[in-house]
């Protein structure tokens, strides 16, 4: 049903900083991918510019979404798409659940798409009799294991050869042991290619929708998009609401930001626009296709002036690669379906701050993301935004669960903290008495865990305003 | 149910607009990248090669006897090809005269329903394009009534027969000069390479589920 | 680009929390490299703090308090030299977020803009000259994220460096990797901050360098203080204390 328990982040850390292999895995593939964005975007200039017009784009469709969205709609049913529109996760998955049932069908392949593990479409199908079959490799791997993915782009980069080759000996019949990538490609290749020609019903994602043209854009690497967009009789295509963008000449700089950042190249093998179903005397393609509109959630935080930049995101996963705290404890802590910088600020908005809010603590503000951000969402001021309703009794705050943290002990210390900042002779009193005191504080509370791996700072026995005095220096 | 869905989000969308109305951003594009024709020929060999492509620059009079050869090097027991097009009625006609080592040509001609399990089974799928883009090196893949999406995905083989001078510098030039947002086909895809991946340890393997081998003979008049 | 003063006679020094409460001998080198230059520094002596601690941990509202204490305080139109990057960008990059709506915007952004940290205006205000005094030394450096990212000094801070003749800097192999202090961070998530810190301290180790230079003291207090818990003999130093020290040929003091 796709209701949520909150994370258990502190025990998810816990484990994660276990795993050493694990962490190599992670932190070795997110190398990777760091250096190859890189060298795609070696020239600094350009990238800047790319970034803003990626955001500028974003701000604007943003600005006009209902619009975009209607104009979708209209072009899309008139070329013949099948438009519907889910509020919620549940009616997301009846929805598709429906679709099936309308052909009588019982085998789905399907396509990368992060809004299917959003709804945990999978795990619905099969309570429904249905084979619901993933085919991105990645996803593939993940799924013989019965694990969640532990990146956006790159769902199995947490597991190693070794590992993938195991849970292919282990789930697929008559698949030999081989750590060979290859030989492990040619069985995956080899397993799908007969699902493909015998599935009912294919499933995707979508990178982009065009709202001028009710195109459908869907980028890949493997040929398992086409393959379940092409070969089944039925398409289904799933998009969070914000994936629309207004023209179709906003494609190109939209595909190199979301294909650089995302795995470094300047295009992947293949870019697929999708327009209609099969028309009159065309040979192949999906009869019907069908086009579902997700929300969940998406369309309360588009109120907001400012949490509406999270909205901006083309799930490239950048930003995980990027972030200091994903490289240490991998996708999986998180505990939602979408991990690192963006995890942070989504999902404390859409499942609400007392079951997410601690995600938006499990960051150092180092900035790193919003530097690689395509399109330019200001992470860290979002994080900031996150804490701020946490602590907030703004009755007028929109955010579900604002304020669940506040307790007198944080207000007040901060209250004490901003009286003594603002009255210096009370700071340097204070900062007299710590001097003093400072050696024999007890360790508890804040200190206590910086002293576990720290040596507790010394107050320095005279303050820089107490040695300034003794120099030359106007006061004021 | 949808359509009730449908209310309240256009509602809560509509209320949001409003409530935090935005101005529109004038857009910096990015400059243009241009090439000279021989650049573009270059750029797109150059760069598709580094993604394992075959290519073949060949005279557009004797394209046919190229592929021959291609095909001659590899063991292909099926060639599936569009019948009714200048491309079928070429390769029919060096097929009458000798077909000798040559692959059985079977015309994609039926809808898929009747004609799915025996693709399966086929070797290669030809192909035209509506073009090519230099940069970044990709194949304008337009399937029609005539060419079917599937002959340049189901086979192992995919050969693609481009003319030289349907290459365009950019994806926004090729957009803009086909006037694609007025006339946009079910289906276009853009093609790069053979289909590879890097799921696994970030290790690139080429020949997963889409062809594992492209080929494209570029036809210089 | 930015464009600094040419020539300035007279400079504010906001010497930031940390290092009064624990660095001072940092902001009184700080203070001394400005006065050596010819420039008179003032010190307004009920300066604070920048605000940073409450605007990062979802208190903006004490934030604001104690900033706007501390725009009234430098108030005369001349530069904010600032020992710290994390403390320079919050000044001068958050303020005005922070104040966003607020009548007096105006006046806040013209001191943002005022803003320096101390080894962009040595560099590129002063243009100063060392003439290294010190012994032969092999040291390595540390950027504090905002000093990298949101101030960009970070070439400042090592081209200072690189003017001493006898101190070898050798960089740091992921010289771009946070340390892990963030402020609360370090005591909110402090498994993660840990291994943050612990792998900075092996990217130090592996230099060889017999200390660690950075411009920040957040993340000084963060590495030090693990490196002296795990019993290393890498020692920690603020820049400025280690350019004063360097160009004074003082050994070092322990």
């Amino acid at each position: 049903m796709a209701i949520h328990q909150p994370v258990d982040f502190e025990n998810n850390v816990s484990r994660a900083l276990k795993d050493t292999q694990l962490i190599r895995n992670i932190q070795s593939a997110m190398d990777t991918l760091v250096l190859k964005r890189k060298t795609v975007f070696s020239d600094a200039a350009e990238i800047e510019k790319l970034r803003a017009l990626g955001n500028s784009i974003k701000t604007n469709a943003l600005g006009k979404l209902p619009e975009l969205l209607q104009q979708l709609e209209e072009k899309c049913t008139a070329n013949g798409i099948q438009v519907h529109w889910a509020e919620t996760i549940p009616e997301a998955n009846q929805l598709v659940l429906d679709i099936m049932k309308s052909h009588g069908a019982t085998r789905l392949v399907k396509g990368k798409s992060m809004v299917s593990e959003e709804m945990e479409l999978n795990a619905y199908l099969q309570a429904h009799g249905i084979e619901a079959l993933e085919t991105d490799l990645g996803e593939f791997i993940i799924q013989l294991n019965n694990e969640t993915p532990a990146h956006i782009i790159v769902p199995a980069i947490h597991k190693n050869r070794d590992q993938i080759s195991k849970i292919f000996h282990d789930n697929i019949p008559d698949a030999p042991y081989t750590e060979n990538v290859d030989e492990l490609n040619a069985i995956a290749r080899q397993t799908l290619r007969k699902k493909f020609e015998k599935a009912d019903v294919g499933l995707s994602g979508v990178n982009f929708a065009v709202a001028e043209t009710g195109t459908l854009c869907l980028v890949e690497n493997e040929g398992n998009g086409r393959m379940c967009t092409t070969a089944p009789p039925v398409h289904i295509a799933l998009m969070g609401l914000e994936k629309v963008i207004e023209k179709l000449e906003e494609l190109p700089p939209m595909l190199r930001l979301l294909i650089g950042s995302a795995t470094g190249q300047l295009i992947t093998t293949y870019v697929n626009m999708i327009t209609s179903p099969r028309k009159p005397g065309e040979k192949d393609g999906p009869k019907e296709v069908h086009l579902v509109i997700l929300d969940n959630g998406r369309s309360k935080i588009y109120a907001d002036p400012q949490r509406r930049q999270t909205l901006y995101c083309i799930r490239c996963g950048t930003c995980l690669s990027h972030c200091p705290v994903y490289n240490r404890i991998g996708g999986h802590a998180y505990g939602y379906i979408y991990p690192g910088p963006i995890g942070k600020i989504l999902n404390p908005q859409v499942e609400g701050l007392e079951a997410a809010g601690v995600l938006a603590t499990a960051s150092s503000l180092c900035n790193a993301c919003e530097e690689v951000c395509p399109v330019r969402i200001p992470i860290p001021e979002l994080i900031r935004r996150i804490r701020n309703e946490s602590y907030s009794n703004d009755p007028d705050s929109a955010v579900a669960g604002h304020g669940y943290k506040r307790n007198w002990i944080e207000s007040l210390t901060w209250k004490m903290w901003a009286v003594a900042n603002t009255y210096p002779l009370l700071n340097a009193i204070g900062l007299r008495i710590l001097g003093f005191l400072g050696a024999k504080l007890p360790k508890v509370g804040p200190l206590k865990h910086w002293t576990r791996y720290r040596k507790a700072p010394e107050f320095a026995p005279r303050s820089l305003h107490e040695l300034v005095k003794q120099i030359g220096v106007d006061h004021e | 149910m949808s359509k009730q869905s449908r209310d309240r989000i256009f509602a809560r969308l509509m209320a949001g607009s409003r409530q935090a109305a935005t101005q529109t951003v004038t857009l910096n594009p990015m400059p243009a990248k241009t090439y000279q024709r021989a650049e573009k020929i270059d750029r797109l060999k150059t760069l598709m090669e580094a993604m394992r492509t075959e290519v073949h620059i060949t005279n557009a009079s004797g394209w046919v006897e190229q592929l021959e050869d291609i095909l001659k090097q590899r063991e292909m027991d099926s060639l599936v090809y569009p019948p009714q097009t200048a491309l079928g009625e070429a390769l029919e006609s060096h097929w009458e005269k000798d077909a000798g080592g040559l692959p059985q040509l079977i015309p994609y001609e039926t809808e898929i329903e009747a004609f799915k399990a025996k693709l399966f089974t086929i070797d290669a799928g030809i192909t035209t394009v509506a073009g090519a883009i230099a940069d970044p090196g990709a194949l304008i893949l337009w399937p029609t009534d005539k060419e079917p999406r599937l002959m340049s995905l189901v086979p192992s083989v995919h050969i693609a027969v481009l003319e030289a001078d349907s290459i365009y510098s950019s994806f926004l030039e090729a957009m803009q000069a086909g006037k694609w947002s007025t006339k946009m086909p079910t289906n276009v895809v853009l093609i790069s390479g053979p289909s590879k991946t890097a799921d696994i340890e970030m290790t690139l393997a080429f020949g997963v589920h889409g062809p594992r081998e492209l080929i494209v003979l570029i036809l210089e008049s | 680009m930015r464009t600094y003063p040419e020539n300035p006679q007279k400079v504010y020094f906001f010497g930031t929390c940390l290092v009064n409460m624990f660095y001072p001998e940092a902001g009184l080198a700080g203070i001394k490299l400005l006065q050596q230059h010819g420039v008179q520094v003032i010190f307004p002596s009920q300066q604070t703090c920048c605000g940073q601690p409450a605007y990062n941990s979802g208190f903006p509202d004490e934030a604001r308090r104690v900033a706007r204490k501390q725009m009234d305080l430098f108030y005369k139109d001349c530069p904010i030299v600032v020992p710290s990057g994390s403390c320079a960008g919050m000044m001068r990059h958050h303020y005005p977020k922070l104040f966003a709506g607020d009548p007096r915007l105006d006046e806040i952004r013209s001191f943002s803009e005022r803003i320096y940290e101390l080894s962009e205006f040595l560099v590129h205000a002063l243009g100063i000259k060392l003439e290294d005094q010190g012994p032969p030394l092999k040291v390595t450096w540390h950027s504090s994220c905002h000093a990298l990212r949101e101030m960009a000094v970070t070439q400042d801070s090592k081209a200072l460096i690189r003017q001493l003749q006898n101190v070898e800097l050798v960089e740091l192999q992921d010289e771009v990797d946070c340390c892990g202090f963030g402020g609360t961070f370090a005591v909110k998530q402090p498994a993660i901050s840990a291994v943050m810190v612990k792998d900075k301290i092996a990217d130090i180790e592996q230099t060889g360098a017999a200390r660690l230079i950075t411009g920040d003291c957040g993340c000084l207090m963060n590495i030090s203080g693990a490196m002296q818990y795990q019993n290393k003999s890498i020692r920690g130093q603020h820049l400025a204390e280690f350019i004063w020290e360097r160009i004074n040929g003082n050994s070092p003091t322990g």
